[in-house]
């Protein structure tokens, strides 16, 4: 039997242990093939990965790496990275897919308690093909994504938008209160720990997302490692304060992966306080004892030393002497978890101290010499 | 005590303190006249086209503006076409729509959306699988903004309805935005009164 499922909402399912990456021959010995219908998640779906972004879900993929997939996986032309001709490869791939399809799945953005509405808003128009071309349709979505009224519908559907993509609006905002004509519609309200987080008078605010991926957007980590790299279903600063709250021992680094300089929490629209958030589980990782004892011992120390500023320039003195001298087997070892992945920094010839007492105090002091001037600079 | 009853239970015990529901303003601040400079201005923006005076002649303006459609399927009085949404009892056989005209209930001059509803599309998936969507607007039914917007009666009654605001789009690959994605290629909105 085929059966062909469409999906929109890949982060939640995969949330749940859904994901369906691509292993269509298991997926055949199953009966099932589920395709992703919207175009970063089937990206990332052909090239079995999980979404790297909430709103971007390719958005470390190059148009090359995408031309690249494309033409491994429907015989397109390599070397044509045009955007408008690969993503007709995917709509001319996937259309047929849709278009035989029995069951459709999605989230949702928001759910109405008053008018029974499930809202969904997307650019590409994929969640009213799933929602509308099958006769079944599943949509699976959390308890925090209900809303009183549509009036509160509506300044949400105008921050979602413009903190996503700084549109005013996406291309399909739409509104399903049951099936479709002769067809079945099955509503899953998940709670997964939700109702738990409510609980946690530092944790609960972060029910109030929006999944805009403001936050990813700004942060200098995320920025910098992409979405992958952290192991977990929601990324950035918002996964680093979720992630936990679902298994806090196997998320329990997360935390970690921040300098908390709180521009995630500037640029949330719905005001989250998330740098706080992320040290406050820092905390908690603490007191349940689920931080190894390497990184304890390093964060004493560091803490030690960064509270007292002459130790400080006299570690940074000693250190940046001792990196160009040590042999590699000194630097590079189970001690040492920056150099596991990575080349540890080349040593400066000096520090910024002592290079600031070589070039700006010697000519302060000798200018206040001539001048006899002791005015602040 | 079942699942639902029991996260419901949480819910009511546990979450922070309650407060009073804060009341969410209309945020309007735009005159009347400034509607439909707004809208086509909203709509452009998202791609969509706006023909602002009905055309003389639909099917020369039609033929012109779709010279290859084969076929043309009208869910309004105001066009023949070759084909109405009835045909397609099958609703995933809608892809052989090349252009699919309907009409909107409703506009909003903030972000140039339409309002599309079950009862204007009769198939819903007309306004997806076609290639091209043409949407007929009376300008009389454009409202200034989102909040305003969902008063609308279809919001409460209607199985389906959509705000639809250009063309299908996506910007997933090397971020920019193209369309074609998954719906339809075009948007034409005409400005069309009521008969």
């Amino acid at each position: 039997m085929y059966c062909g499922g469409l999906n929109y909402s890949q982060l939640f399912e995969t949330e749940l242990g859904l994901e369906r990456l691509e292993d269509f021959e298991r997926d055949r010995q199953r009966g099932t093939v589920v395709t992703e219908t919207d175009l970063g998640e089937r990206i990332q779906q052909l090239d079995n990965q999980p979404p790297a972004h909430i709103v971007g879900p390719a958005i470390q993929k190059s148009k090359e790496d995408v031309a690249a997939l494309f033409a491994r996986k429907y015989g397109s032309d390599p070397n044509n990275t045009d955007e408008v001709y690969l993503a007709n490869q995917m709509r001319n791939h996937t259309r047929p897919l849709i278009e035989k399809a029995a069951v459709g799945m999605t989230g949702a953005n928001f759910a109405i308690a008053d008018t029974g509405a499930i809202v969904t808003v997307t650019n590409e128009g994929n969640a009213d093909l799933s929602g509308n071309v099958p006769k079944v349709r599943i949509c699976s979505f959390g308890i925090e994504k209900v809303l009183p009224s549509n009036k509160e519908l509506a300044l949400f559907i105008r921050l979602l938008s413009r903190s996503a993509t700084g549109q005013p609006i996406s291309q399909y905002t739409s509104h399903f209160r049951g099936p479709r004509q002769d067809g079945e519609m099955h509503v899953v309200i998940v709670d997964n720990g939700r109702s738990e987080r409510l609980g946690m008078e530092q944790f609960w605010q972060s029910l109030k997302c929006i999944r805009c991926g403001a936050c990813m957007n700004t942060c200098p980590v995320y920025r910098r490692s992409g979405g992958l790299s952290y192991g977990s279903t929601y990324m950035g600063p918002i996964g680093i304060i979720m992630m936990p709250t679902f298994d806090i021992h196997r998320y329990s680094e997360l935390p970690f992966a921040s300098t908390l300089n709180g521009s995630c929490s500037n640029v949330c629209p719905v005001k989250i306080n998330i740098h706080e958030q992320i040290y406050a589980w820092r905390g908690v990782m603490d007191q349940k004892n689920q931080i190894n004892l390497t990184k304890k011992a390093a964060l004493k120390v560091a803490g030690n030393v960064l509270s007292h500023p002459a130790l400080y320039q006299i570690a940074t003195t000693v250190t940046d002497e001792a990196l160009k001298i040590l042999p590699h087997f000194a630097i590079y070892n189970d001690l040492n978890a920056w150099g596991k992945h990575r080349e540890v920094p080349e040593a400066p010839k000096e520090t910024f101290h002592q290079w600031y007492r070589e070039h700006r105090l010697k000519g302060i002091q000798g200018d206040e010499r001539s001048t006899g001037h002791s005015g602040t600079h | 005590m079942s699942a639902r009853q029991d996260i419901l239970g949480r819910i009511r015990s546990s979450g922070p303190p309650l407060k009073a529901k804060p009341q969410v303003p209309d945020f309007t601040r735009l005159s009347t006249a400034d509607f439909i400079p707004q809208f086509r201005k909203g709509l452009e923006e998202m791609a969509g086209v706006l023909v602002d005076q009905r055309p003389v002649d639909f099917g020369a303006f039609l033929r012109s503006r779709f010279p290859n459609a084969k076929n043309i399927c009208s869910a309004v009085p105001e066009c023949a076409g070759d084909s109405t949404p009835e045909k397609y009892s099958n609703w995933a056989n809608a892809g052989d729509i090349d252009v699919a005209i309907v009409r909107s209930p409703m506009g909003i001059a903030e972000t140039g959306s339409v309002l599309l509803s079950d009862t204007d599309l009769r198939v819903n998936t007309i306004g997806f699988l076609a290639h091209d969507l043409v949407v007929l607007l009376d300008p009389a039914d454009i409202v200034e903004n989102v909040h305003l917007a969902y008063r609308h009666p279809a919001f409460r009654n209607k199985a389906y309805s959509v705000l639809m605001t250009g063309p299908s789009g996506s910007g997933d690959i090397g971020g920019r935005v193209v369309h074609p994605a998954q719906g339809v290629m075009t948007l034409t909105v005409i400005f069309w009164p009521q008969i």
